[in-house]
């Protein structure tokens, strides 16, 4: 087989724990190289993200029409109620747009969608294009927050302006200038916001049920199944718990320095770190001893019915091998530690946007010859899975196509997935869906099986 | 309620560079590679994943802030080096992005400065640029405009050969592959581009592939200038727009332009032409084809009569869409495209001359919320168009016909077949069976023969 190199300029971003390897730190949090391959969107990817699921707004993308045309309804993220979020809207620019502004445009597209879907509020995102021609979105939302009396916010995110990350920080602004507009009136002491979790395929609602069974009122899940008057009063809550912290940590840094409000980090994903995060927030009100008998007991109930049914899964992928790479580290500390649940080793580890420290962890966690790496490319993880001789590939859809065309599993842990991954419920559809796919017999025909000739 | 007209609702259209990659996908040994913000790379790989299930590796030139005030002249070099010493590609495909091409940079000059510096006395890779920005037109717009660069950077002068150019549009990889057993058959050589019928629907890897293997050799579309003939698929392609435009221009090759072949006429206007180009009859299978398709239409006209349908999707694709639909006596009620050619209507008028008397609408330019608002007057017993109406379909309870590109709430969509006898076929076998499913669940009897 062809040697297959890391690109010049990357092998400071992948690192393969070897005994006697140098703990050097992983180089991240760069922007990507040009010309690689980055599975990593742009900054307006990271703000839509995040924004998304908040229903009862509109969202506008102020730009060319692809930005909008690929975010229409990308997302696993379901509404109890209102679905404005499933629509798409752009003011599509033109040529002439370009030349002489679009600010007109997008003035009259405002107007006329908020008077046709009457939305608590309207979010308006300005892609590349936006920051070139110089368009005041500031202004125009002022002016049209004027005249229809509903919040208006720009949310900056052109594209080349930083990366998916810095797309966060931008929603994450537009969230505050709401959060504290709302009363708190009748919110109780024992009370929660979850941050970062966005309610793919209904995973809010299950979470937020532990929660309401150890007695802790959810104020505000930011964003899934968001509501904007959800929203206006998040600040209410005594503490708030961020599950996906790429993207939110920075709101729950703001809010604490404005509101007070203390914040945990959290992962919702395996049984250890589901429970966990139920026993963190029991842990914050000490003067409750309820509320840790009841995370007990949840956790007792859902662990009870869980472990039996997990075990099928377990004998069978027992020595079996993954490969993870996401977006968030978080997520992949979870992953490691779900997958050793039933069974399986970890051959390769890595994400699209991991910090220092997350790559300190993650070489903690990791078994010996584990390759880690930040901001991969298909070539890399192809490289890797081959050698490693992975059965699993967990990612997004862009990685999906890697995984059947080399002939191993596939898990979509990626926003567009249409299951629930998370709590004790998740962990056992995970289980499933891994066993599913890496136990098929239709890898059997694949090349590197011999294809079965 | 009609909906406010500032503001595009549920697009009905790509932008112009996710057109330029699929293309580009089409040629051998070739990687796509956007000038502009890595989200658009991104995007349009997640996109066209969705569609054919294949790994599509689009680079980008990932513009900074710098990039943007400073020109992308640094970024784009940068990248294509890493480009090329990471894929080893014998062509790159270049296209530009609304970024890109508002702050202006001059794509051949910084590809001729790129040139100058890394050439050493080693061989490039072939450099192709096409100008895609996303705020003009679509991306069927980026698809012709990147066929046409790669035929203008590529072809060459000489000798007359025995060679026809296939300039097929925006079809499927089955189609694809069918266009290459019709000129096999016909025992005819072809320049087909682009052809990913293999890179966007292939085989396992047993090891990494950079590039998937197939498509077209630039060695072979070097000889496009040399051919007897082009054929191009397009109703509403200008010739300046065109790779085959261009051959005829530059080299004095005839252009043939044909509507896409969907429908017994249309595939005979095709089937005839490669008749006149060989100066022999068509090959007895493609007879067999046809009297099957005729002998179809026979058993199932009844099912098909008058039905009333809306019909959207790029514009060239509703034009002979439209065809095939008269001939089976159904009605589109509305064709509608997102595209906006100006042509649209003309060609319609072209192939129906009375269109207006019979109540055919003809709209382009337009988002799925006009199309829903008009689906509310017209009333269709169908929707025939790509997966993104089915938002439409489900809301309104209007039964939804998938057909060309994306088709993401289905499987298969890289295998449908769509042009030819065969297409038509498959395509006609659809439309009965909708037609019957929908008389069988509207039934309280339940019958079980239809």
């Amino acid at each position: 087989m062809e040697h297959i190199g890391i690109l010049e300029g990357r092998e400071k971003q992948v690192f393969e724990k070897k005994i006697g390897a140098e703990l050097s730190d992983i180089a991240c949090e760069t922007s990507s190289l040009s010309g690689s391959v980055s599975q990593r969107a742009c900054v307006f990817c990271g703000s839509r993200v995040v924004l998304y699921p908040v229903a009862d707004a509109i969202h506008i993308v102020h730009g060319p029409i692809g930005c909008a045309a690929y975010t229409w309804d990308i997302r696993g993220a379901v509404s109890s109620g209102p679905e404005l979020h499933r629509l798409s809207f752009s003011t599509d620019l033109q040529e002439m747009d370009v030349i002489y502004g679009g600010e007109k445009k997008l003035y009259l597209s405002l107007i006329e969608l908020i008077e046709q879907y009457k939305p608590k509020a309207a979010f308006i995102y300005s892609t590349c294009i936006v920051g070139l021609i110089g368009d005041d979105i500031d202004a125009v939302c002022k002016k049209v927050a004027a005249e229809t009396g509903i919040p208006v916010l720009p949310v900056h995110s052109e594209g080349f302006k930083g990366t998916k990350k810095d797309g966060y920080k931008a929603a994450c602004f537009a969230l505050m200038k709401l959060i504290g507009t709302g009363s708190t009136e009748g919110i109780s002491k024992l009370s929660i916001n979850i941050l970062g979790e966005f309610n793919l395929a209904g995973e809010a609602w299950i979470i937020r049920k532990y929660y309401e069974r150890m007695g802790i009122e959810v104020v505000s899940t930011l964003t899934g199944d968001g509501r904007i008057d959800a929203v206006k009063r998040a600040h209410g809550a005594s503490l708030n718990v961020v599950q996906c912290s790429g993207s939110m940590t920075s709101l729950a840094k703001d809010m604490e320095e404005k509101y007070g409000i203390p914040y945990i980090r959290v992962s919702y994903f395996g049984i250890e770190d589901m429970s966990k995060s139920l026993y963190d927030v029991a842990l914050h009100f000490p003067d409750h001893p309820e509320i840790m008998e009841a995370a007990k007991q949840v956790v007792s109930e859902e662990v009870k019915k869980l472990y039996p049914e997990l075990q099928k899964f377990k004998k069978a992928l027992t020595g079996k091998k993954a490969a993870i790479y996401v977006g968030g580290a978080f997520k992949t500390f979870s992953l490691i530690k779900a997958l050793r649940s039933i069974g399986m080793s970890v051959v390769l580890a890595g994400s699209q946007t991991g910090n220092k420290d997350d790559y300190k962890r993650l070489k903690e966690m990791c078994d010996e010859g584990t390759v880690i790496v930040d901001d991969s490319n298909p070539v890399e993880l192809s490289k890797f899975i081959l050698e490693k001789e992975a059965d699993l590939l967990i990612g997004g859809v862009k990685e999906r196509p890697i995984a059947f065309k080399l002939g191993i599993g596939f898990c979509d842990h990626n926003h567009e997935r249409k299951i629930p991954l998370a709590g004790f419920v998740g962990m056992y559809n995970f289980a499933l869906e891994v066993y599913q796919s890496v136990m098929s017999p239709v890898w059997q025909f694949a090349p590197r099986k011999g294809g079965n000739r | 309620m009609k909906h406010a007209k500032t503001a595009t609702q549920n697009a009905c259209k790509l932008c112009n560079p996710l057109g330029a990659c699929l293309a580009f996908r089409g040629i051998e040994n070739c990687v796509p590679f956007l000038h502009g913000s890595q989200g658009c790379a991104t995007y349009i790989r997640r996109y066209l994943i969705s569609h054919y299930k294949e790994p599509i590796d689009i680079a980008s030139s990932n513009f900074h802030e710098e990039s943007a005030v400073f020109g992308g002249s640094h970024n784009l070099q940068v990248g294509l080096k890493n480009v090329t010493a990471q894929y080893k590609p014998e062509v790159i495909g270049i296209a530009t992005t609304c970024l890109s091409e508002t702050i202006g940079d001059d794509v051949p000059m910084i590809l001729r400065e790129y040139t100058k510096t890394y050439r050493n006395g080693t061989p490039m890779p072939i450099m192709i640029h096409a100008s895609t920005p996303s705020y003009q037109g679509s991306h069927i717009d980026g698809f012709h405009a990147a066929v046409r660069a790669t035929v203008v950077t590529l072809a060459e002068k000489g000798e007359r050969q025995n060679l026809v150019n296939m300039f097929p549009n925006m079809v499927s990889p089955a189609d694809l592959r069918y266009l290459k057993e019709i000129f096999t058959d016909f025992r005819l050589p072809c320049m087909l581009l682009p052809d990913y019928s293999q890179t966007m629907d292939g085989g396992p890897w047993g090891e990494y592939h950079r590039i998937p293997p197939g498509g077209t050799p630039a060695s072979a579309i070097a000889n496009a200038g040399k051919a007897t003939a082009s054929i191009e698929f397009t109703s509403t392609l200008a010739a300046s727009k065109s790779a085959a435009g261009y051959l005829e221009e530059a080299f004095g090759v005839p252009r043939h332009q044909l509507s896409l072949p969907i429908g017994i006429k249309e595939s005979d206007k095709f089937f005839d032409l490669l008749e006149t180009l060989t100066e022999q009859p068509r090959p007895e299978k493609y007879e067999d084809e046809r009297r099957r398709l005729v002998d179809a239409y026979a058993d199932g006209h009844k099912y098909v009569f008058e039905k009333k349908v809306i019909l959207y999707g790029e514009e060239d694709l509703v034009v002979a869409m439209t065809a095939f639909l008269r001939e089976i006596g159904m009605m589109p009620v509305l064709c509608a495209s997102g595209g906006k050619s100006g042509q649209l209507k003309q060609r319609l008028i072209e192939l129906i001359p009375d269109l207006e008397e019979q109540g055919i609408k003809v709209r382009e330019g337009v988002d799925f919320m006009d199309i829903e608002d008009e689906a509310k007057i017209l009333k269709p017993d169908f929707l025939i168009g790509n997966s993104k109406g089915y938002t439409m379909s489900r809301k309104n309870n209007i039964p939804l016909l998938r057909i060309g590109f994306p088709i993401h709430d289905r499987f298969g969509g890289q295998r449908a077949h769509h042009i030819g006898y065969r297409g038509t076929q498959e395509l006609f076998d659809r439309i009965v069976n909708t037609v019957i499913e929908q008389r069988q669940n509207a039934s309280s009897i339940g019958y079980t023969y239809m």
